[in-house]
């Protein structure tokens, strides 16, 4: 039997098509994008045919977006390369706890510096107020950086009201779409932003290239030196397999977002119903629907996350936890603290992330198991109340 | 992650249940750490002649607590002292580096247990 994979938040396979997209550039057309010869000139045609697709997913310009080794770098990119480029004009950035650890470590990082960082709460949804963001602006600030989709419990946030809201203070704007690009439309002009991070394995594309882009005009600081590849800001001879791999994954991205949104949403909508009415004490993480398509995180009382995984696991099914046996620090999800959710329920949530090719079966496989794993859990569970 | 061993104790947990007329019960973690386990004894002439568990927790904590039962049950009180953290985790092919503490878990839960009973049996004199 196949196993039912539904963690496409941790990662997603590479689609069939962009495999073969990448296969020429191990082999025939292996060139130097550099390279003046025609050997270096096909490898230079196949980068700039990618820059204008991924480009045209988002809106932007082909010149606006750089190549990177994946959401990670691309977030590094935006944070550090606007904070050492405007060190002089001011040394304040302003995000939010529920960041990914790519945002929230390296702003770590610069507050080490020498940078101060505020970041902004969320309501018990995820949800960050832009409010909160326009109250804590100071002459000071450069840089406000604020996830479209948070990856664990899937919130979409209001960027479109917090980048106007930068604008009136003449601060830059960056978001992480790494878990959005793809999965709902995302255009640069709309959300208004200035830098906006994307990731190739997120989206049936291959590990190890993303992108960063960049509005025309703003400038930063560079943080791998070398020749002057990606516009001068990414030094390093371009990987133009993995690069026409992203590109490819982000075609078709372009071709099945609608039809992907819509199946998507169905799954998630079907089994949070059937979940949430059919097992007693289980709860929603996140808004119902300020919520990615494909994302479902719920909370199962009195039972633990990791065993819920695992039993899950038995099964055939891949999911994740934000539990905190499940983490290597053994610390829970800063996400589902910062939800404030009552500690002891923290540990019992399950983040079920589906894909294209996830079926109502599956689904329905998904609910029967779990229904068995939470009352077998449940049964062994000092703190469960007696039914 | 997970020795076989584990993998036994977690999906086939042996000694699942509380004992109403425990002679002793020794409760250890919380569930704000997401780790707690209750262990019940009933003791014959001095040998544990029930052991039961309760457990909320990972896959190492349910199984840790699984062995401690079985590694217990029909060992006199002394013995059931001797049971160590170590014991625990050796039984099960050892546990990963990260997942020893539930091992100490389901250790001191059992000896708690027995100072419980030692307690009762103390104040009924």
């Amino acid at each position: 039997m196949n196993r039912i994979y539904m963690d496409h938040g941790a990662t997603t396979k590479p689609d069939p098509e962009v495999v073969n997209a990448m296969l020429p550039y191990y082999n025939e057309f292996f060139g130097n994008a550099s390279s003046l010869h025609s050997t270096g000139q096909d490898a230079a045609k196949a980068l700039n045919r990618s820059r204008e697709i991924v480009a045209d997913l988002i809106g932007a310009r082909s010149d606006e977006i750089i190549f990177t080794s994946g959401g990670t770098e691309s977030d590094n990119l935006a944070l550090k390369g606007i904070a050492y480029h405007k060190k002089n004009a001011g040394k304040h950035i302003i995000t939010s706890i529920i960041e990914h650890p790519a945002i929230l470590n390296t702003c770590k990082y610069l507050g080490e510096k020498g940078f101060s960082i505020t970041y902004v709460p969320v309501d018990g949804q995820g949800v960050v107020n832009p409010e909160d963001i326009a109250a804590a602006i100071t002459d000071d600030t450069i840089l406000i950086s604020i996830m479209h989709a948070n990856n664990e419990i899937g919130t979409i946030q209001p960027i479109k009201e917090i980048s106007k809201i930068a604008h009136e203070h003449d601060v830059l704007m960056h978001t992480d779409a790494v878990q959005s690009v793809g999965k709902i439309p995302v255009n640069v002009d709309d959300l208004g932003v200035d830098m906006l991070s994307i990731s190739g394995h997120k989206i049936y594309g291959p590990k190890g290239v993303g992108a960063l882009y960049v509005r025309k005009g703003t400038r930063l600081q560079s943080l791998v030196q070398g020749g002057a590849h990606e516009f001068g800001k990414r030094a390093g001879t371009e990987n133009i397999p993995g690069i026409a791999g992203l590109a490819k994954s982000v075609e078709l991205a372009k071709e099945r977002l609608e039809e992907d949104e819509k199946h998507l949403t169905h799954l998630r909508d079907t089994l949070i119903k059937k979940l949430l009415d059919s097992i007693p004490y289980s709860y929603l993480n996140g808004h119902p629907t300020q919520r990615l398509p494909n994302n479902v995180h719920i909370r199962f009382n009195f039972v633990e996350g990791e065993s819920l995984l695992m039993m899950l696991n038995i099964k055939g099914v891949d999911v994740s936890t934000g539990s905190a046996c499940s983490s290597k620090s053994l610390e829970p999800s800063h996400v589902l603290m910062a939800l404030r959710l009552p500690p002891e329920e923290i540990h019992g949530s399950l983040r079920i992330t589906m894909g294209r090719e996830n079926t109502m079966d599956e689904v329905d496989y998904v609910v029967e198991n779990l229904i068995e794993i939470v009352k077998k859990l449940r049964a062994m569970s000092p703190i469960a109340p007696k039914d | 992650m997970y020795s076989e061993k584990v993998m036994e104790h977690f999906s086939n947990p042996r000694n699942v249940g509380e004992i109403e007329d425990a002679d002793g019960i020794g409760e250890v973690g919380n569930p704000v750490c997401g780790d707690m386990m209750t262990i019940y004894i009933k003791v014959d002439d001095g040998r544990l002649s029930d052991v039961k568990f309760k457990t909320f927790g990972c896959g190492a904590a349910i199984a840790t607590s699984s062995m401690i039962t079985e590694l217990a049950k029909g060992k006199t009180i002394e013995e059931a002292l001797e049971i160590s953290r170590d014991d625990v985790a050796d039984s099960l092919d050892g546990l990963p580096p990260v997942k020893m503490h539930c091992s100490n878990l389901a250790a001191d839960g059992l000896h708690l247990a027995i100072e419980d009973y030692k307690k009762k049996q103390e104040s009924t004199r």
